[in-house]
């Protein structure tokens, strides 16, 4: 009993350290380490997340996760007002985004509806094969999605007189978002629901017999994710200033792939450490090694994370720890891979 | 003295963590909290110290182009243009020390904002020199728009609304847009070859519909008439279903295509069988497609085309300003691309207005500015202006595929349009009104 407590208020004093990190954050760097490293994270970091949680929880990799973003970030492109107004703006804006959620959950359910029907790297290429139909919808839409081009100079809104543009209120309007969205996560994993997908997770025969519908299950499990990933939709548009074809293609999909799998999949917090290593190398390799070769760093540091961890960086991080607790209690350290 | 006073920072943090680890674990002091922090603080505090490293002796000018995805080539092209022209200038401007920051783009809108964002706010570049390609052009003058400080200055991005709609006030653009690429070659195919009713096929993006609409301009004023548009979606394989829907009583097929696309499109237009001659936009018979060894090679004598530059001027300053490329990049191209051109004037603008302010930065650029916006350049191609837009006004050069004596096919000029502006010498009211180039705007059937 003293243990479990003695454990609880190290976990909120670890948060509530972790919290204070995060606010000083951006009055300690400059602006540009608040909104193309903090912000920008975050908002990877959050579609990374709606991946990890279907993997961690549900046993199930998607593809598809890009995509769902990009339905809500269209959807809020399309009702917001931009650089060429084709008149469907709504005029307030909390609606555009209200419609834009709902669009990315409803893809979420709809794609996951398809996809588990299969599973494994069957999972894998029908979510890819989702993702490939709508970049080459949109890429060929003019009427409703402007084509190759997109959309261009979409309205950033204010609230209460300050613009959502600005670097604090960027930053602050995705830590929001993350930490909301992460606690989400690790809340629905202690609910009936989340129990169920774990268990659904290592033994859908078992949980069948018990009564629980599988498929159901996971089709909602992939709604969850889809309105994660309209959030980061929503946030990355807004982000971006606006959105085209290329914002979900093969690139960006596996981009998200990268960094949930740099991360490590095993736990929600690996999207967030994946996207910041993610931004960190796409930023700085080019003044590491020049311009000519900085994909080959980029590639290099992934296929090290990979090889010397399976779990990503943090799994890294847990093993280095396990060793050290090991050699400082003058046991012997065993190997592990 | 620095480091000293990181030190002195980190030892009061050791205490101040070692004193809340003791309270809360009651026993252990987390050494390990304690080196995460001290690396975390000394990175921090060489972040900043770099950042505010900027010497007033220098000016820090900041190159985007495209090293990744499919214009490498272009960007290769790009930052030899920016190297020869500091070259020239010896790196100095103004005064001061030129410092050049690279960074990459791989075409993309997100990735150029990206990349641009971190040259004006980790790199601190004064000039940003850039992008590459139409749909960054149009997310960096946004972008631009929040960053009244700095000056931008594009390379060779030609999307007609980056300068006619909204455009930033910080925002230059020293060659003509994509539009103005095409002027003069409407009225020539219509006097000198006697084209009244063409069908076009072009690129299905804003670079496309802002070609086709710089032919149409003149071509329709003129009383012809275009039958049939098809747009392709970029990077088309399959051209078949395209060539199949090119009307028979055509007198010519105008082709906005560039790349793998050009030369798939004329590899099988040439095996349709397809007897329509054929009309050039500006990407169509590049260098890439003219040293192509396909069968398609024997029906490009003659095809006419137009752009801001083309390797036939026979003027000697252009055949000096190829020399020196020849000269000081013996591997690469034959002869310097448009691409090269279009960063290379850029450049030389910037140089040039910051010698007129004796490399004068201060008050937000404002004299910079003013002076940038009045430049006259001499360039190898004819003289550029700028007009209120900050806008190129610069010759345009109507070609027609030739074969030299020793075989090179080469882009002959048969027509220069000198100062053609953003409106095609149009009264600037109706020309903004017809609206922004579309797959329907313009229209005459």
């Amino acid at each position: 009993m003293a243990e479990e407590r003695h454990v609880i208020t190290t976990q909120w004093a670890r948060r509530s350290l972790a919290a204070l990190a995060l606010l000083a954050y951006p009055h300690l760097v400059p602006e540009f380490w608040v909104v193309s490293i903090g912000a920008h994270a975050f908002v990877l970091g959050i579609i990374a997340l709606s991946m990890t949680f279907l993997a961690a929880y549900g046993g199930m990799i998607s593809l598809a996760q890009m995509a769902t973003a990009g339905v809500a970030g269209y959807t809020l492109a399309i009702f917001s007002a931009h650089a060429a107004n084709t008149g469907a703006s709504l005029p307030d804006w909390p609606w555009a985004v209200l419609a834009a959620l709902c669009a990315g959950t409803a893809a979420g359910l709809l794609i996951g509806a398809i996809a588990v029907r299969s599973r494994g790297i069957y999972m894998l290429m029908s979510t890819l094969a989702i993702s490939m139909i709508l970049f080459y919808f949109t890429q060929q839409n003019t009427e409703v999605f402007h084509g190759f081009d997109g959309f261009r100079g979409v309205t950033i809104p204010s609230v209460a007189g300050e613009s959502l543009r600005g670097p604090l209120a960027t930053y602050h309007l995705c830590l929001a978002a993350g930490v909301a969205l992460y606690a989400l996560v690790g809340y629905l994993a202690k609910t009936p629901f989340g129990l169920a997908i774990q268990g659904i997770r290592d033994d859908p025969q078992r949980m069948a017999s018990l009564g629980y519908c599988v498929a159901l299950h996971q089709v909602m499990a992939f709604g969850v994710a889809g309105f994660i990933a309209a959030v980061g939709g929503v946030l990355s548009l807004w982000y971006n200033g606006g959105i085209s074809p290329g914002s979900i293609g093969i690139t960006a999909t596996v981009n998200i792939l990268i960094v949930a799998v740099i991360g490590g999949l095993g736990h929600p917090r690996g999207a967030f450490v994946g996207a910041v290593a993610f931004v960190l190398l796409q930023n700085f390799a080019v003044d590491l090694v020049g311009s000519d070769r900085f994909n080959t760093l980029i590639g290099f540091v992934f296929l090290f994370i990979v090889m010397a961890s399976p779990d990503g960086v943090t799994g890294l991080w847990q093993r280095l720890r396990h060793r050290s607790a090991k050699v400082k209690a003058g046991g012997i350290v065993t190997q592990r891979l | 003295m620095k480091e000293r006073m990181i030190n002195m920072k980190d030892v009061n943090l050791k205490k101040t963590l070692l004193v809340i680890a003791a309270k809360i674990n009651g026993k252990r002091i987390n050494m390990k909290a304690v080196n995460l922090k001290k690396t975390l603080l000394i990175i921090t505090a060489t972040v900043t110290l770099a950042s505010h490293a900027v010497a007033q002796t220098s000016v820090r000018i900041g190159g985007l182009a495209t090293l990744d995805g499919p214009f490498v080539v272009l960007g290769q092209e790009a930052f030899r243009a920016m190297e020869l022209a500091f070259e020239e200038a010896n790196y100095m401007a103004g005064g001061k020390k030129i410092e050049w920051i690279k960074e990459s783009s791989d075409g993309r809108p997100d990735i150029a904002l990206a990349k641009a964002r971190k040259l004006i706010e980790q790199d601190k570049v004064d000039v940003l020199i850039g992008p590459m390609s139409g749909g960054e052009g149009l997310s960096i003058k946004e972008y631009a728009k929040s960053v009244p400080a700095k000056t931008f200055v594009n390379g060779f991005s030609a999307a007609q609304e980056t300068t006619l709609v909204s455009p930033s006030p910080n925002f230059f653009r020293f060659s003509p847009d994509g539009a103005q690429w095409q002027a003069g070659l409407g009225s020539y195919v219509y006097d000198a070859k006697g084209y009244r009713n063409v069908a076009v096929v072009s690129g299905d993006y804003s670079f496309g519909y802002t070609q086709v609409l710089g032919f149409m301009t003149e071509f329709c004023a003129k009383g012809g008439k275009v039958r049939e548009k098809i747009w392709a979606p970029n990077g088309t394989k399959d051209f078949s279903s395209a060539i199949a829907r090119i009307p028979d009583k055509v007198d010519a097929v105008y082709v906005m295509l560039g790349g793998a696309d050009a030369v798939n499109f004329l590899t099988q237009y040439d095996q349709s069988g397809a007897k329509a001659p054929l009309i050039g936009g500006s990407n169509l018979l590049d260098q890439t497609v003219l040293s192509g060894k396909g069968p398609f090679r024997n029906r490009l004598v003659g095809i006419p085309s137009a752009h801001m530059v083309a390797d036939g001027i026979e003027d000697a300053k252009y055949q000096n300003y190829v020399a020196k490329y020849k000269k000081r990049f013996p591997d690469a191209l034959s002869a310097p691309s448009a691409p090269f051109f279009g960063y290379y004037i850029a450049t030389k603008a910037v140089i040039e207005a910051m010698g007129q302010v004796a490399g004068d930065l201060g008050g937000d650029q404002a004299k910079f500015r003013s002076a940038l916006a009045k430049v006259k350049l001499d360039t190898p191609a004819g003289s550029v202006s700028l007009d209120e837009n900050r806008q190129s006004i610069a010759n345009n050069y109507v070609t027609e595929v030739a074969q030299r004596a020793d075989g090179v096919l080469y882009n002959k000029v048969v027509k220069v349009v000198p100062a053609v502006n953003q409106t095609l010498n149009q009264p600037r009211d109706a020309f903004v009104a017809r609206g922004v180039p579309s797959r329907d705007n313009p229209s005459c059937p």
